[in-house]
């Protein structure tokens, strides 16, 4: 039998917008992160504002949980569908409203791929500053609902720090106007809670971006080093200097290796890291950075320093550090990828830690950091076909994310918890804060019908997994209901 | 003391009395009049944690601004957002004796010095309250841009760690965010956590003689080029715009824009560069002295212009205005440009100085400081009536 919302549904849509046959929906099981997959009851792809409110309207009528969705290239299962819920694709949402150069901004719709905007921006000299490793294939909507991040962070920032407004639709379909296409806007700060919000507050139907001027020169440098522990030093010298680097990146020996395998990018295989430091601006500008950041880089006793010839170098050096995950890809069946960040600081005593780790579990572990704000991405090496395997670089992985708690860092720098590090959030949160962060969803979703599950653990889960901070034997909020 | 603010908390809501967070005062102007029993945060000052190649700064919110900033300094580091302080000049110089030595070639056009400030010094946590940001702004981020995480008494009177010390961290919603500007209404600040930026190694300020729509024009283009700009300011006929990095980066550009240097304590203006940008920060510049209304309006930054412009900011997107005229006709003006109008000064700040908010968005701000301070304790009515 047909149940009731989807007869409501089919009144409502024209019939390419409706998936409900299992065929249809197999594409929809999964996303990013394909180890966790389920079949969704339907998938609805409204092409207008007004088709998107009458789905969010009839699944909130129903009470029909729905999980928002752009390209599905989430990392940590934010997009994964309920059984008994409905996947609202934005993809058809697909068109650049307007670019305004003068203002250096674009209103673009949210299933507009990230690097689709610099394309069309690239005619106006300007360009949009994030680039997450996905981003010919992800959608805008999904890097807000993210916070996605990339490989210019310390110096352009997040996805939040690139926004201007959104257009929001709640759980009952209202239209709210987030943000203003000025530098600020009234009230509460609802653009920065909005973004990284993994879609548990609102449905983005619109986003307007800030553009900026493409730098007239980039330039990188490549840096060899006999120890990690030397690499870090640097890493904290060139800071030190007064300079900021537009990308700086540090690749540990099997990443190296594994890279140069793939990618031949011509980088020193017997080293034991690499950085990659990149410096953009003006012509003269960045060649006097060029000059300083040499200097710092062998003072901490860099092995080898080579600068970028010309731009198809610089495209290939960075070429190895971009195709770092399929090339460990390759060296493995499979490869499980953790984004914890710590304070720089630490770094050296955590890939200590981490080496330590991989011993123990027996497992291969390939780091890949963003070392200009301490983003690391340990890729951990295991082959799902031996029994027993994924559990290990599960449990590996939950380690590493604990131990960046414990040095004053977070279990995610810009994949987000999604269903895979509900456990790991545990550990980084209090009960209050979890009550918290539940008290901010029912503000927006008070029937909790948005992506339900997902980014924030119940207390229940983690009082349960004996990590949560419980007092005087009461949880808080005991109104609350507990899953 | 943070033992203490939370008795104090809980007391208040077992006496359903509501409190007003007072820090060092500097900024008291700022908003609507609000009623409650005070609750003094000046005191929870200090634990500074700093570690200059973290680029990050943690400090207790009632940590004086003067003393971080003067911190970063020694270590060749900076707020990137150049906050205002609106504190009182320091003793021994009263805002009269500096108006006059700053200003010797305006000094026709001086009105009487008012004190720009309110009672006290500056803080962390009233910084992150106000979320008020400097001329660099729309080139080194705002105050909200480089908020990393805070400590917060919520209204329930638990300690919230919210956000964290990396400048990458996705973990859990960012209410530290909503924090800033939120004007203390949902909850105590206890600690904060900044990201911090090297000082640039050259800053220069360009001088152009020029009519407002030349200079809007002008604005617009360099806005387009990749040119190290760092602030500008426009007011009647002149165009300060100031350069900042690398040395040769400044001269560079300087060269591509023309216009003459503004050299401290020398050359034709009489004015010193640096000195200027922090006038315009603290709204001690002849322009700000006036008793009358002052708006604050933020714009798209090619945004026409509207009638009665006094000063002009952050490349055309802060616009200074000072009218008399009804608040609702210069809201109507700003709204249909895309930006909003706040009654910064001169105000009677029983009535609404923040740009009102559409229905469905203020039962949602309603909502939202609800979810964390249930009992309605604090700031009540300093962001809107009813928030």
């Amino acid at each position: 039998m047909t149940p009731p919302f989807i007869t409501a549904l089919r009144a409502t849509l024209p019939p390419q917008s409706l998936l409900i046959e299992a065929e249809a929906l197999r594409p929809y099981e999964c996303d990013g992160l394909s180890a966790y997959r389920q079949v969704p009851l339907a998938v609805c792809l409204p092409e207008t504002l007004e088709q998107a409110q009458a789905v969010l309207r009839i699944c909130r009528e129903h009470n029909v949980p729905v999980v928002a969705r752009g390209a599905g290239t989430g990392l940590s299962g934010g997009a994964l569908p309920l059984a008994d819920g409905v996947v609202l694709s934005l993809a058809r949402f697909n068109r650049i409203l307007g670019i305004d150069a003068d203002n250096r901004l674009a209103r673009v719709q949210p299933g507009v791929r990230n690097l689709a905007i610099s394309e069309a921006a690239a005619a106006y000299g300007l360009y949009y500053a994030p680039d997450p490793s996905s981003q010919i294939a992800c959608s805008i909507g999904g890097n807000v609902a993210e916070n996605s991040g990339g490989v210019h962070c310390l110096k352009y920032g997040l996805t939040v720090h690139n926004l201007l407004a959104l257009k929001v639709l709640t759980m009952d379909g209202e239209l709210l106007d987030i943000g203003l296409p000025a530098l600020d806007s009234p009230g509460y700060d609802l653009l920065a809670l909005m973004t990284g919000s993994e879609g548990l507050l609102g449905v983005v139907v619109e986003v307007t971006v800030k553009l900026l001027v493409k730098p007239e020169r980039a330039q990188v440098v490549l840096a060899a080093f006999a120890s990690v522990e030397t690499a870090g030093a640097a890493v904290a010298a060139i800071i030190g200097a007064g300079i900021l680097p537009a990308g700086l990146e540090m690749m540990d020996n099997l990443s190296i290796r594994a890279a140069e395998d793939f990618v031949h990018a011509g980088y020193p295989v017997d080293a034991a890291a690499i950085l990659l430091c990149e410096l953009d601006g003006a012509n003269a500008e960045v060649s006097e950075q060029i000059m300083a950041v040499r200097e710092v880089l062998f003072a901490t006793g860099a092995t080898e320093v080579r600068t970028a010839e010309d731009e198809a170098q610089r495209m290939k050096f960075w070429a190895g550090r971009k195709g770092a995950f399929p090339a460990v890809g390759r060296i493995s069946p499979d490869y499980y990828c953790m984004d914890g960040t710590i304070p720089r600081q630490h770094l050296a005593r955590v890939l200590k830690r981490i080496g330590e780790l991989s011993e123990h579990y027996g497992l291969r572990v390939a780091n890949v950091f963003h070392a200009g704000d301490g983003n690391l991405h340990p890729l951990i090496l295991f082959d799902a076909n031996q029994p027993g395997e994924m559990e290990k670089a599960e449990d590996f992985g939950t380690d590493i994310l604990r131990l960046c708690v414990e040095v004053g860092g977070t279990v995610t720098g810009e994949h987000g918890i999604g269903v895979e590090k509900l456990d790991a959030a545990c550990s980084q949160f209090t009960a209050a804060e979890l009550a918290q962060f539940h008290a901010i969803k029912a503000a927006f979703d008070p029937a909790g019908l948005l992506n339900p599950g997902k980014a924030v653990p119940t207390l229940h889960r983690c009082a349960e997994m004996g990590r949560m901070h419980v007092q005087s034997g009461a949880l808080p909020f005991p109104e609350l209901p507990r899953f | 003391m943070e033992t203490e603010l939370i008795a104090r908390i809980k007391q208040a809501i077992a006496d359903r009395t509501p409190l007003r967070i007072q820090g060092g005062g500097s900024k008291s102007f700022y908003g609507r009049t609000c009623l409650g029993e005070p609750l003094d945060v000046s005191g929870h000052a200090g634990d500074v944690r700093y570690e200059p190649s973290e680029l990050v700064l943690t400090a207790r919110a009632g940590t004086p601004l003067a003393e971080i900033e003067t911190l970063l300094a020694a270590n060749n580091q900076m707020l990137p957002f150049e906050p205002p302080h609106f504190s009182p000049p320091p003793p021994g110089e009263g805002p009269g004796e500096r108006e006059q030595r700053l200003h010797m070639d305006n000094a026709a056009s001086l009105s009487p010095a008012l004190p720009r400030g309110g009672r006290g010094q500056a803080t962390l946590g009233g910084m992150v309250a106000t979320g008020l940001s400097g001329p660099r702004r729309p080139w080194g981020g705002s105050v909200r841009d480089a908020v990393l995480g805070v400590k917060l008494l919520n209204g329930r009177g638990e300690v919230l760690r919210l956000g964290g010390q990396v400048m990458k961290n996705v973990a859990g919603y960012d209410l530290s965010r909503l924090m800033v500007g939120a004007l203390g209404t949902l909850g105590v600040l206890l600690e904060v956590s900044v990201k911090v930026l090297p000082r640039p190694a050259e800053e220069r300020t360009l001088v152009f003689e020029l009519d407002a729509a030349t200079a809007a024009t002008r604005q617009i283009e360099w806005g387009r080029r990749p040119l190290p700009l760092s602030a500008t300011l426009y007011e009647a006929g002149r165009l300060y715009v100031r350069l900042s990095g690398s040395t040769q980066g400044v001269q560079a550009a300087h060269a591509a824009m023309g216009g003459e240097e503004l050299r401290s304590h020398a050359g034709a203006w009489e004015r010193d560069a640096s000195a200027l940008w922090a006038e315009a920060r603290e709204q001690t510049l002849p322009f700000f002295l006036t008793d009358a209304p002052l708006w604050r309006v933020s714009l798209p930054a090619a945004a026409p212009a509207l009638p009665r412009e006094g000063l002009t900011e952050w490349g055309g997107a802060l616009r200074w205005i000072v009218s008399d005229e009804p608040a609702e006709a210069i809201r109507r003006q700003v709204a249909v440009l895309g930006g909003h109008a706040t009654l910064f000064r001169g105000h009677d700040s029983t009535g609404e100085v923040f740009h009102p908010l559409p229905a469905a968005m203020l039962a949602l701000h309603q909502r939202v400081k609800r979810s964390l301070d249930p009992h309605d304790l604090f700031n009540p009515g300093r962001l809107y009536q009813g928030l």
